[in-house]
Protein backbone atom coordinates (compact mmCIF):
# COMPACT_ATOMS: atom_id res chain seq x y z
CA UNK A 1 0.00 0.00 0.00
CA UNK A 2 3.05 1.80 0.93
CA UNK A 3 4.20 1.73 -2.36
CA UNK A 4 0.55 2.59 -4.14
CA UNK A 5 1.78 6.49 -1.86
CA UNK A 6 4.95 7.00 -3.12
CA UNK A 7 3.63 6.47 -6.60
CA UNK A 8 0.45 9.05 -5.93
CA UNK A 9 3.57 11.94 -4.73
CA UNK A 10 5.38 10.91 -7.46
CA UNK A 11 2.51 11.48 -9.85
CA UNK A 12 1.52 15.02 -7.98
CA UNK A 13 5.00 16.39 -8.27
CA UNK A 14 5.59 16.22 -11.83
CA UNK A 15 2.49 17.95 -11.99
CA UNK A 16 3.39 20.70 -10.25
CA UNK A 17 6.36 21.13 -11.43
CA UNK A 18 5.23 21.49 -15.57
CA UNK A 19 2.50 24.12 -14.00
CA UNK A 20 5.59 25.97 -12.05
CA UNK A 21 8.25 26.32 -14.41
CA UNK A 22 6.13 27.06 -16.96
CA UNK A 23 5.81 30.03 -16.00
CA UNK A 24 9.29 30.43 -15.78
CA UNK A 25 10.36 33.39 -18.10
CA UNK A 26 12.81 32.56 -21.23
CA UNK A 27 15.80 35.28 -19.51
CA UNK A 28 15.53 33.27 -16.51
CA UNK A 29 16.53 29.57 -18.02
CA UNK A 30 20.09 29.83 -16.96
CA UNK A 31 19.41 30.59 -13.11
CA UNK A 32 16.16 27.90 -13.66
CA UNK A 33 19.12 24.95 -14.79
CA UNK A 34 21.77 26.27 -12.20
CA UNK A 35 19.11 26.44 -9.65
CA UNK A 36 17.82 23.03 -10.02
CA UNK A 37 21.49 22.11 -10.02
CA UNK A 38 21.65 22.94 -6.88
CA UNK A 39 18.03 21.03 -5.90
CA UNK A 40 18.67 17.71 -7.09
CA UNK A 41 21.94 17.89 -4.57
CA UNK A 42 18.55 16.43 -2.71
CA UNK A 43 20.27 13.54 -2.82
CA UNK A 44 22.55 14.30 0.07
CA UNK A 45 19.38 13.80 2.15
CA UNK A 46 19.61 10.26 0.88
CA UNK A 47 22.98 9.76 1.22
CA UNK A 48 23.12 10.91 4.86
CA UNK A 49 22.02 7.70 5.98
CA UNK A 50 24.58 5.75 4.24
CA UNK A 51 27.47 7.40 5.06
CA UNK A 52 26.47 7.74 8.88
CA UNK A 53 25.03 4.67 10.01
CA UNK A 54 26.79 1.95 11.20
CA UNK A 55 27.58 -0.02 7.69
CA UNK A 56 29.93 -2.28 5.62
CA UNK A 57 33.15 -0.03 4.62
CA UNK A 58 31.80 -0.33 1.00
CA UNK A 59 28.61 1.10 2.08
CA UNK A 60 30.50 4.15 3.78
CA UNK A 61 32.56 4.86 1.18
CA UNK A 62 29.83 5.09 -1.43
CA UNK A 63 27.66 6.90 0.58
CA UNK A 64 30.35 9.69 1.63
CA UNK A 65 31.27 10.43 -1.87
CA UNK A 66 27.76 11.06 -3.02
CA UNK A 67 27.68 13.16 -0.11
CA UNK A 68 30.60 14.99 -1.40
CA UNK A 69 29.07 14.96 -4.90
CA UNK A 70 25.57 15.94 -3.77
CA UNK A 71 27.16 19.29 -1.71
CA UNK A 72 29.00 20.56 -4.45
CA UNK A 73 25.93 20.61 -6.31
CA UNK A 74 23.49 22.46 -3.35
CA UNK A 75 26.36 24.78 -1.87
CA UNK A 76 27.30 25.23 -5.87
CA UNK A 77 24.27 25.44 -7.50
CA UNK A 78 22.38 27.84 -4.77
CA UNK A 79 25.43 30.64 -4.35
CA UNK A 80 25.93 30.74 -8.34
CA UNK A 81 22.56 31.06 -8.91
CA UNK A 82 22.38 33.88 -6.03
CA UNK A 83 25.47 35.39 -7.96
CA UNK A 84 23.74 35.31 -11.53
CA UNK A 85 20.24 36.61 -10.17
CA UNK A 86 21.99 39.38 -8.73
CA UNK A 87 23.20 40.38 -11.88
CA UNK A 88 19.69 40.90 -13.37
CA UNK A 89 18.38 44.55 -13.31
CA UNK A 90 15.59 46.23 -14.41
CA UNK A 91 15.87 49.80 -16.34
CA UNK A 92 16.50 52.75 -14.07
CA UNK A 93 13.53 55.12 -15.17
CA UNK A 94 14.86 58.63 -14.22
CA UNK B 1 5.16 6.19 13.50
CA UNK B 2 7.91 7.25 16.47
CA UNK B 3 7.57 10.77 17.04
CA UNK B 4 11.67 11.36 15.43
CA UNK B 5 9.82 10.17 12.49
CA UNK B 6 6.83 12.05 12.24
CA UNK B 7 9.30 15.24 12.91
CA UNK B 8 11.05 15.02 10.14
CA UNK B 9 8.52 13.67 7.23
CA UNK B 10 6.67 16.57 8.95
CA UNK B 11 9.49 18.72 8.23
CA UNK B 12 10.10 17.38 4.62
CA UNK B 13 6.82 18.61 3.71
CA UNK B 14 7.64 21.99 4.72
CA UNK B 15 11.27 22.07 3.03
CA UNK B 16 9.37 20.73 -0.18
CA UNK B 17 6.61 23.73 0.33
CA UNK B 18 9.72 25.78 0.37
CA UNK B 19 11.26 24.67 -2.77
CA UNK B 20 7.58 24.88 -4.72
CA UNK B 21 7.31 28.61 -3.05
CA UNK B 22 11.24 29.25 -4.02
CA UNK B 23 10.26 28.17 -7.88
CA UNK B 24 6.83 30.17 -7.95
CA UNK B 25 8.96 32.97 -7.16
CA UNK B 26 11.65 32.14 -9.88
CA UNK B 27 8.51 33.10 -12.60
CA UNK B 28 10.07 37.24 -12.42
CA UNK B 29 13.62 38.50 -12.36
CA UNK B 30 12.75 41.23 -9.56
CA UNK B 31 11.42 38.09 -7.21
CA UNK B 32 13.96 35.17 -8.52
CA UNK B 33 16.93 35.77 -5.80
CA UNK B 34 14.53 35.93 -3.22
CA UNK B 35 13.27 32.38 -4.84
CA UNK B 36 16.47 30.70 -4.70
CA UNK B 37 16.94 31.32 -1.03
CA UNK B 38 13.55 30.67 -0.04
CA UNK B 39 14.64 27.09 -2.07
CA UNK B 40 18.00 26.97 -0.09
CA UNK B 41 16.12 27.84 3.38
CA UNK B 42 14.04 24.26 2.24
CA UNK B 43 17.78 22.42 1.58
CA UNK B 44 18.51 23.41 4.73
CA UNK B 45 15.70 22.15 6.85
CA UNK B 46 15.68 18.68 4.82
CA UNK B 47 19.58 18.49 5.60
CA UNK B 48 19.31 19.34 9.24
CA UNK B 49 16.16 17.40 10.09
CA UNK B 50 17.64 14.35 8.20
CA UNK B 51 20.41 14.39 10.89
CA UNK B 52 18.70 13.88 13.98
CA UNK B 53 17.73 9.98 12.14
CA UNK B 54 18.43 7.82 14.74
CA UNK B 55 19.77 5.79 12.03
CA UNK B 56 22.48 8.47 11.98
CA UNK B 57 25.61 7.26 13.91
CA UNK B 58 28.41 8.67 13.02
CA UNK B 59 29.11 11.93 12.07
CA UNK B 60 32.58 12.28 10.81
CA UNK B 61 32.04 10.93 7.75
CA UNK B 62 29.26 12.97 6.80
CA UNK B 63 31.50 16.10 7.88
CA UNK B 64 34.50 15.15 5.73
CA UNK B 65 32.26 14.63 2.76
CA UNK B 66 29.75 17.47 3.07
CA UNK B 67 32.99 19.84 3.56
CA UNK B 68 35.42 18.52 0.47
CA UNK B 69 32.18 19.10 -1.50
CA UNK B 70 31.15 22.65 0.43
CA UNK B 71 34.40 23.75 -0.16
CA UNK B 72 34.76 22.48 -4.26
CA UNK B 73 31.18 24.09 -4.63
CA UNK B 74 32.07 27.64 -3.17
CA UNK B 75 35.33 28.17 -5.20
CA UNK B 76 33.86 27.00 -8.51
CA UNK B 77 30.42 29.05 -7.85
CA UNK B 78 32.91 32.24 -7.28
CA UNK B 79 35.46 31.82 -10.09
CA UNK B 80 33.01 30.46 -12.84
CA UNK B 81 33.04 33.58 -15.55
CA UNK B 82 29.70 33.63 -16.72
CA UNK B 83 30.59 32.41 -20.35
CA UNK B 84 31.99 29.24 -18.83
CA UNK B 85 27.84 28.63 -17.37
CA UNK B 86 26.52 26.04 -20.16
CA UNK B 87 30.02 24.07 -18.29
CA UNK B 88 28.92 24.41 -15.17
CA UNK B 89 26.03 23.50 -15.41
CA UNK B 90 27.12 20.10 -17.72
CA UNK B 91 29.35 19.39 -14.85
CA UNK B 92 26.82 19.84 -12.00
CA UNK B 93 24.67 17.36 -13.82
CA UNK B 94 26.69 14.88 -13.58
CA UNK B 95 27.63 15.32 -10.15
CA UNK B 96 23.99 14.96 -9.32
CA UNK B 97 23.84 11.71 -11.72
CA UNK B 98 27.10 10.45 -9.83
CA UNK B 99 25.59 11.15 -6.43
CA UNK B 100 22.45 9.01 -6.92
CA UNK B 101 24.28 6.37 -9.10
CA UNK B 102 26.41 6.03 -5.80
CA UNK B 103 23.11 5.96 -3.21
CA UNK B 104 21.70 3.50 -5.41
CA UNK B 105 24.77 1.37 -5.26
CA UNK B 106 24.92 1.85 -1.68
CA UNK B 107 21.34 0.93 -1.26
CA UNK B 108 22.36 -2.42 -2.39
CA UNK B 109 25.31 -3.10 -0.74
CA UNK B 110 23.38 -2.12 2.53
CA UNK B 111 20.39 -4.46 1.83
CA UNK B 112 22.82 -7.68 0.91
CA UNK B 113 24.31 -7.73 4.60
CA UNK B 114 20.59 -7.32 6.19
CA UNK B 115 19.64 -10.25 3.81
CA UNK B 116 18.18 -10.38 0.22
CA UNK B 117 14.68 -12.10 1.45
CA UNK B 118 13.34 -8.61 2.40
CA UNK B 119 14.27 -6.27 -0.15
CA UNK B 120 11.17 -6.05 -2.32
CA UNK B 121 11.10 -6.10 -5.93
CA UNK B 122 9.88 -2.57 -6.12
CA UNK B 123 13.52 -1.36 -4.20
CA UNK B 124 15.36 -3.71 -6.90
CA UNK B 125 13.64 -1.91 -9.90
CA UNK B 126 13.90 1.49 -8.47
CA UNK B 127 17.76 0.86 -7.94
CA UNK B 128 18.47 -0.44 -11.29
CA UNK B 129 16.64 2.63 -13.00
CA UNK B 130 18.28 4.68 -10.22
CA UNK B 131 22.02 3.53 -11.03
CA UNK B 132 21.35 3.63 -14.89
CA UNK B 133 19.91 6.91 -15.15
CA UNK B 134 22.76 7.97 -13.09
CA UNK B 135 25.15 6.40 -14.98
CA UNK B 136 23.94 7.89 -18.44
CA UNK B 137 23.49 11.13 -16.73
CA UNK B 138 27.20 11.22 -15.08
CA UNK B 139 28.99 9.99 -18.53
CA UNK B 140 26.88 11.91 -20.85
CA UNK B 141 27.74 15.12 -18.75
CA UNK B 142 31.34 14.59 -18.81
CA UNK B 143 30.92 15.04 -22.42
CA UNK B 144 28.99 17.49 -22.93
CA UNK B 145 31.39 19.11 -20.44
CA UNK B 146 34.17 18.16 -21.97
CA UNK B 147 32.92 19.57 -25.65
CA UNK B 148 31.38 22.94 -24.15
CA UNK B 149 34.65 23.57 -22.16
CA UNK B 150 36.60 23.16 -25.68
CA UNK B 151 38.65 19.78 -23.97
CA UNK B 152 37.09 17.89 -26.86
CA UNK B 153 36.21 18.81 -30.16
CA UNK B 154 32.25 19.91 -30.39
CA UNK B 155 31.82 18.13 -33.76
CA UNK B 156 29.90 15.08 -33.52
CA UNK B 157 31.99 12.18 -33.18
CA UNK B 158 30.18 9.57 -35.48
CA UNK B 159 32.10 5.96 -36.58
CA UNK B 160 30.66 2.74 -38.15
CA UNK B 161 28.86 1.20 -36.38
CA UNK B 162 27.84 2.98 -33.67
CA UNK B 163 24.05 3.19 -33.90
CA UNK B 164 24.38 -0.78 -33.46
CA UNK B 165 26.29 -0.75 -30.13
CA UNK B 166 23.69 2.02 -28.89
CA UNK B 167 21.35 -0.66 -29.19
CA UNK B 168 23.46 -3.73 -28.36
CA UNK B 169 24.11 -1.26 -25.24
CA UNK B 170 20.57 -0.92 -24.44
CA UNK B 171 19.00 -4.48 -24.90
CA UNK B 172 22.06 -6.09 -22.77
CA UNK B 173 20.95 -3.40 -20.00
CA UNK B 174 17.67 -4.40 -19.92
CA UNK B 175 18.76 -7.55 -19.86
CA UNK B 176 20.89 -7.39 -17.00
CA UNK B 177 18.45 -5.47 -15.17
CA UNK B 178 16.10 -8.74 -15.55
CA UNK B 179 18.76 -10.89 -14.69
CA UNK B 180 19.93 -8.79 -11.34
CA UNK B 181 16.56 -7.88 -10.56
CA UNK B 182 15.99 -12.29 -10.01
CA UNK B 183 19.61 -12.79 -8.28
CA UNK B 184 20.30 -9.78 -6.30
CA UNK B 185 22.86 -11.66 -4.35
CA UNK B 186 25.32 -11.53 -7.01
CA UNK B 187 26.80 -8.41 -7.47
CA UNK B 188 28.70 -8.47 -10.20
CA UNK B 189 24.89 -7.59 -12.38
CA UNK B 190 24.72 -4.59 -10.73
CA UNK B 191 28.32 -3.89 -11.52
CA UNK B 192 28.03 -4.70 -15.58
CA UNK B 193 24.68 -2.46 -15.21
CA UNK B 194 26.82 0.53 -14.17
CA UNK B 195 29.31 0.11 -16.79
CA UNK B 196 27.07 -0.59 -19.30
CA UNK B 197 25.37 2.82 -18.19
CA UNK B 198 28.32 4.59 -18.38
CA UNK B 199 29.62 3.83 -21.84
CA UNK B 200 25.88 4.45 -22.89
CA UNK B 201 26.21 7.94 -21.72
CA UNK B 202 29.04 8.74 -23.91
CA UNK B 203 27.80 6.92 -27.30
CA UNK B 204 24.41 8.79 -26.49
CA UNK B 205 26.58 12.07 -26.31
CA UNK B 206 29.37 12.33 -28.53
CA UNK B 207 27.33 11.61 -31.31
CA UNK B 208 25.79 15.06 -30.59
CA UNK B 209 27.39 18.52 -32.19
CA UNK B 210 28.02 21.81 -30.55
CA UNK B 211 24.88 23.64 -31.98
CA UNK B 212 22.69 21.23 -30.12
CA UNK B 213 24.21 21.29 -26.89
CA UNK B 214 21.12 23.26 -25.66
CA UNK B 215 19.55 20.60 -26.12
CA UNK B 216 21.60 17.76 -24.32
CA UNK B 217 22.33 20.14 -21.06
CA UNK B 218 18.64 20.55 -20.90
CA UNK B 219 17.72 16.75 -21.14
CA UNK B 220 20.94 15.59 -18.78
CA UNK B 221 19.23 18.31 -16.30
CA UNK B 222 16.16 16.45 -16.58
CA UNK B 223 17.95 13.13 -16.11
CA UNK B 224 19.81 13.76 -12.89
CA UNK B 225 16.77 14.82 -10.95
CA UNK B 226 15.02 11.90 -12.08
CA UNK B 227 18.03 9.78 -10.71
CA UNK B 228 17.51 11.33 -7.72
CA UNK B 229 13.70 10.78 -7.95
CA UNK B 230 14.43 6.93 -8.65
CA UNK B 231 16.93 6.82 -5.65
CA UNK B 232 14.11 7.95 -3.32
CA UNK B 233 11.91 4.72 -4.27
CA UNK B 234 14.71 2.86 -3.56
CA UNK B 235 15.15 4.30 0.07
CA UNK B 236 11.93 5.17 0.82
CA UNK B 237 12.58 8.73 0.54
CA UNK B 238 9.53 11.33 -0.12
CA UNK B 239 11.52 14.51 -0.53
CA UNK B 240 14.15 12.83 -2.88
CA UNK B 241 10.96 12.03 -5.26
CA UNK B 242 9.14 14.75 -5.09
CA UNK B 243 12.38 17.46 -5.41
CA UNK B 244 13.73 15.02 -7.89
CA UNK B 245 10.67 15.22 -10.03
CA UNK B 246 10.32 19.15 -9.98
CA UNK B 247 14.05 19.34 -11.26
CA UNK B 248 12.70 16.34 -13.60
CA UNK B 249 10.12 18.24 -15.11
CA UNK B 250 11.75 21.62 -15.21
CA UNK B 251 14.31 20.19 -17.46
CA UNK B 252 11.93 18.53 -19.75
CA UNK B 253 9.86 21.76 -20.10
CA UNK B 254 13.78 23.27 -21.10
CA UNK B 255 13.67 20.58 -23.80
CA UNK B 256 11.02 20.67 -25.02
CA UNK B 257 10.63 24.89 -25.49
CA UNK B 258 14.61 23.86 -27.02
CA UNK B 259 13.54 21.32 -29.27
CA UNK B 260 10.65 23.88 -30.80
CA UNK B 261 12.73 26.67 -31.37
CA UNK B 262 14.63 24.45 -33.75
CA UNK B 263 11.41 22.71 -35.54
CA UNK B 264 13.10 19.72 -34.67
CA UNK B 265 11.93 16.43 -32.85
CA UNK B 266 13.64 15.36 -29.78
CA UNK B 267 14.27 12.05 -31.65
CA UNK B 268 15.98 14.01 -34.23
CA UNK B 269 18.12 15.91 -31.66
CA UNK B 270 19.24 12.97 -30.40
CA UNK B 271 20.25 10.67 -33.85
CA UNK B 272 21.15 14.28 -35.58
CA UNK B 273 24.35 12.56 -36.07
CA UNK B 274 23.43 9.41 -37.71
CA UNK B 275 21.84 11.47 -40.33
CA UNK B 276 23.05 11.97 -43.76
CA UNK B 277 24.50 15.30 -45.01
CA UNK B 278 21.78 18.08 -46.19
CA UNK B 279 21.07 17.55 -49.83
CA UNK B 280 22.80 20.22 -52.00
CA UNK B 281 20.59 23.02 -51.94
CA UNK B 282 19.60 26.22 -54.23
CA UNK B 283 22.39 28.22 -55.04
CA UNK B 284 22.68 31.36 -53.51
CA UNK B 285 22.60 34.52 -55.91
CA UNK B 286 24.27 37.88 -55.11
CA UNK B 287 27.56 38.86 -53.48
CA UNK B 288 28.61 39.83 -50.23
CA UNK B 289 29.27 43.51 -49.47
CA UNK B 290 31.59 44.24 -46.60
CA UNK B 291 32.06 47.18 -44.99
CA UNK B 292 34.76 48.28 -42.72
CA UNK B 293 33.57 49.31 -38.69
CA UNK B 294 34.98 52.51 -39.04
CA UNK B 295 32.20 53.34 -41.84
CA UNK B 296 29.70 51.12 -40.08
CA UNK B 297 29.70 54.32 -37.41
CA UNK B 298 28.11 56.68 -39.72
CA UNK B 299 25.24 54.47 -39.92
CA UNK B 300 24.75 54.23 -36.73
CA UNK B 301 25.17 57.76 -35.66
CA UNK B 302 22.49 58.72 -37.71
CA UNK B 303 20.13 55.48 -36.59
CA UNK B 304 17.26 55.74 -34.18
CA UNK B 305 15.78 52.73 -33.57
CA UNK B 306 18.95 49.46 -33.06
CA UNK B 307 18.41 46.25 -32.63
CA UNK B 308 21.24 43.54 -31.17
CA UNK B 309 21.04 40.00 -31.89
CA UNK B 310 23.56 37.99 -30.16
CA UNK B 311 24.65 34.60 -30.40
CA UNK B 312 27.37 32.27 -28.79
CA UNK B 313 29.82 34.39 -30.92
CA UNK B 314 29.57 37.37 -28.73
CA UNK B 315 30.54 34.69 -25.60
CA UNK B 316 33.42 33.64 -27.30
CA UNK B 317 34.47 37.29 -28.17
CA UNK B 318 33.74 38.22 -24.62
CA UNK B 319 31.74 41.23 -26.36
CA UNK B 320 29.15 41.81 -23.78
CA UNK B 321 30.98 44.42 -21.58
CA UNK B 322 31.62 46.35 -25.28
CA UNK B 323 27.89 46.16 -26.47
CA UNK B 324 26.67 47.45 -23.48
CA UNK B 325 29.22 50.47 -23.77
CA UNK B 326 27.79 50.62 -27.65
CA UNK B 327 24.27 50.79 -26.05
CA UNK B 328 25.14 53.46 -23.92
CA UNK B 329 26.64 55.74 -26.20
CA UNK B 330 23.63 55.15 -28.85
CA UNK B 331 20.98 55.68 -25.88
CA UNK B 332 23.36 59.32 -25.50
CA UNK B 333 22.66 59.67 -29.13
CA UNK B 334 19.07 59.82 -28.56
CA UNK B 335 18.93 56.28 -30.52
CA UNK B 336 16.76 53.27 -28.35
CA UNK B 337 18.64 50.07 -28.29
CA UNK B 338 16.31 46.77 -27.92
CA UNK B 339 17.74 43.31 -27.80
CA UNK B 340 16.54 40.59 -29.55
CA UNK B 341 17.21 36.72 -28.14
CA UNK B 342 16.57 33.63 -30.17
CA UNK B 343 15.69 30.92 -27.73
CA UNK B 344 18.75 28.52 -28.68
CA UNK B 345 21.22 31.59 -29.33
CA UNK B 346 23.97 30.58 -26.76
CA UNK B 347 25.05 27.06 -25.57
CA UNK B 348 22.17 27.00 -23.18
CA UNK B 349 18.73 28.14 -22.38
CA UNK B 350 18.85 31.61 -21.27
CA UNK B 351 23.13 31.92 -22.36
CA UNK B 352 22.37 34.87 -23.81
CA UNK B 353 20.35 36.44 -21.22
CA UNK B 354 22.63 35.74 -18.37
CA UNK B 355 25.73 37.32 -20.42
CA UNK B 356 23.83 40.49 -20.99
CA UNK B 357 22.64 40.99 -17.70
CA UNK B 358 26.19 40.23 -16.13
CA UNK B 359 27.43 43.28 -18.16
CA UNK B 360 24.18 45.79 -16.98
CA UNK B 361 22.05 45.31 -19.62
CA UNK B 362 18.51 45.97 -18.08
CA UNK B 363 16.40 42.83 -18.24
CA UNK B 364 13.46 44.77 -19.67
CA UNK B 365 15.74 45.79 -22.75
CA UNK B 366 16.06 42.37 -23.90
CA UNK B 367 13.10 40.42 -25.79
CA UNK B 368 11.80 37.29 -27.32
CA UNK B 369 11.88 36.48 -30.62
CA UNK B 370 8.19 36.53 -30.69
CA UNK B 371 8.08 39.86 -29.42
CA UNK B 372 10.29 41.18 -32.15
CA UNK B 373 9.43 39.90 -35.48
CA UNK B 374 6.25 42.30 -35.50
CA UNK B 375 7.93 44.92 -35.67
CA UNK B 376 11.18 44.34 -37.49
CA UNK B 377 10.35 47.28 -40.11
CA UNK B 378 10.70 49.54 -37.15
CA UNK B 379 14.44 49.18 -36.73
CA UNK B 380 16.74 51.40 -38.69
CA UNK B 381 19.81 48.78 -38.15
CA UNK B 382 19.93 45.40 -36.36
CA UNK B 383 23.57 44.65 -35.67
CA UNK B 384 23.93 40.74 -35.50
CA UNK B 385 26.82 39.54 -33.25
CA UNK B 386 28.37 36.13 -33.36
CA UNK B 387 24.96 34.67 -34.39
CA UNK B 388 23.40 32.91 -37.75
CA UNK B 389 21.76 30.25 -37.71
CA UNK B 390 19.20 31.87 -35.57
CA UNK B 391 18.60 34.88 -38.25
CA UNK B 392 18.91 32.46 -41.72
CA UNK B 393 16.08 33.50 -43.81
CA UNK B 394 16.80 30.19 -45.61
CA UNK B 395 14.86 28.71 -42.62
CA UNK B 396 11.84 30.48 -44.43
CA UNK B 397 12.58 30.47 -47.53
CA UNK B 398 14.24 27.62 -48.73
CA UNK B 399 12.24 24.18 -48.73
CA UNK B 400 15.88 22.36 -49.01
CA UNK B 401 17.79 23.95 -46.02
CA UNK B 402 18.23 21.84 -43.41
CA UNK B 403 17.11 24.42 -41.32
CA UNK B 404 13.92 24.76 -42.98
CA UNK B 405 11.01 25.60 -40.68
CA UNK B 406 12.66 26.37 -37.72
CA UNK B 407 11.77 30.16 -36.01
CA UNK B 408 14.18 32.51 -36.67
CA UNK B 409 14.62 36.78 -36.01
CA UNK B 410 13.73 37.85 -39.12
CA UNK B 411 16.53 40.47 -39.22
CA UNK B 412 16.62 40.42 -43.08
CA UNK B 413 13.04 42.56 -42.57
CA UNK B 414 14.69 45.97 -40.93
CA UNK B 415 16.40 48.41 -43.03
CA UNK B 416 20.14 47.58 -42.88
CA UNK B 417 21.37 44.28 -41.24
CA UNK B 418 25.41 44.28 -39.75
CA UNK B 419 26.44 40.99 -39.43
CA UNK B 420 29.48 40.99 -37.10
CA UNK B 421 31.39 37.99 -37.81
CA UNK B 422 34.57 36.42 -37.98
CA UNK B 423 34.57 35.42 -41.49
CA UNK B 424 32.43 35.05 -44.33
CA UNK B 425 31.93 31.23 -43.85
CA UNK B 426 28.70 29.17 -43.02
CA UNK B 427 27.97 28.87 -39.36
CA UNK B 428 28.07 26.40 -36.68
CA UNK B 429 25.40 24.14 -38.33
CA UNK B 430 27.25 24.56 -41.83
CA UNK B 431 24.59 26.29 -43.20
CA UNK B 432 24.83 28.84 -45.94
CA UNK B 433 23.02 32.31 -44.57
CA UNK B 434 21.21 33.42 -47.82
CA UNK B 435 21.04 36.77 -45.48
CA UNK B 436 24.67 37.81 -45.69
CA UNK B 437 23.77 38.27 -49.45
CA UNK B 438 21.15 40.61 -48.87
CA UNK B 439 21.52 44.01 -50.51
CA UNK B 440 20.46 45.53 -47.18
CA UNK B 441 22.93 43.17 -44.95
CA UNK B 442 26.86 44.54 -44.76
CA UNK B 443 29.47 42.38 -43.46
CA UNK B 444 31.77 43.71 -41.15
CA UNK B 445 34.66 41.04 -40.34
CA UNK B 446 36.91 40.59 -37.63
CA UNK B 447 36.43 40.01 -33.69
CA UNK B 448 33.81 41.44 -32.46
CA UNK B 449 35.04 42.61 -29.75
CA UNK B 450 37.45 44.77 -31.31
CA UNK B 451 34.87 45.88 -34.03
CA UNK B 452 32.64 47.16 -31.67
CA UNK B 453 35.67 48.99 -29.96
CA UNK B 454 36.35 50.49 -33.33
CA UNK B 455 32.83 51.64 -33.41
CA UNK B 456 32.57 53.06 -29.87
CA UNK B 457 36.04 55.26 -30.73
CA UNK B 458 34.72 56.92 -33.73
CA UNK B 459 31.86 57.60 -31.57
CA UNK B 460 34.61 59.45 -28.77
CA UNK B 461 36.87 61.15 -31.79
CA UNK B 462 33.20 62.91 -32.82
Amino acid sequence: MENIYLIFIALLAAFLGFELIRKVPATLHTPLMSGSNAISGITLVGALAASGSDNSILTTILGTIAVALASINVVGGYLVTDRMLGMFKKKDKK
Amino acid sequence: MESVAVLINLAYVAAAGLFIIGLKLLSHPSSARKGNAVSAIGMLVAVVVTLLDHQIIAYHWILTGFFAGGVYGVWKARSVEMTQMPEMVSLFNGFGGAASLLLGWATVNHQTLTGYEHISILVLLTVVLTVMIGGITFSGSLVAWGKLSGKMSTKAVIFRGLRELSIVHLIALLALSIVFINQPDTTIWLYLVIILALSFGVLATISIGGADMPVVIALLNSYSGIAASAAGLAVNNTILIVTGLLVGASGLILTNIMCKAMNRSLLNVLLSGFAKPAEAMEKIEGEIKIMPAADAFYVLEAAQAVLVVPGYGMAVAQAQHAVRELQALLEENGCSVDYAIHPVAGRMPGHMNVLLAEADVPYDQLYEMDEVNPRMESYDVIIVIGANDVVNPAAKEMKGSPIYGMPVIEAYRANTVFVLKRSADAGFAGVDNPLFFRDNTRMVLGDAKDTINTIIREFGDD
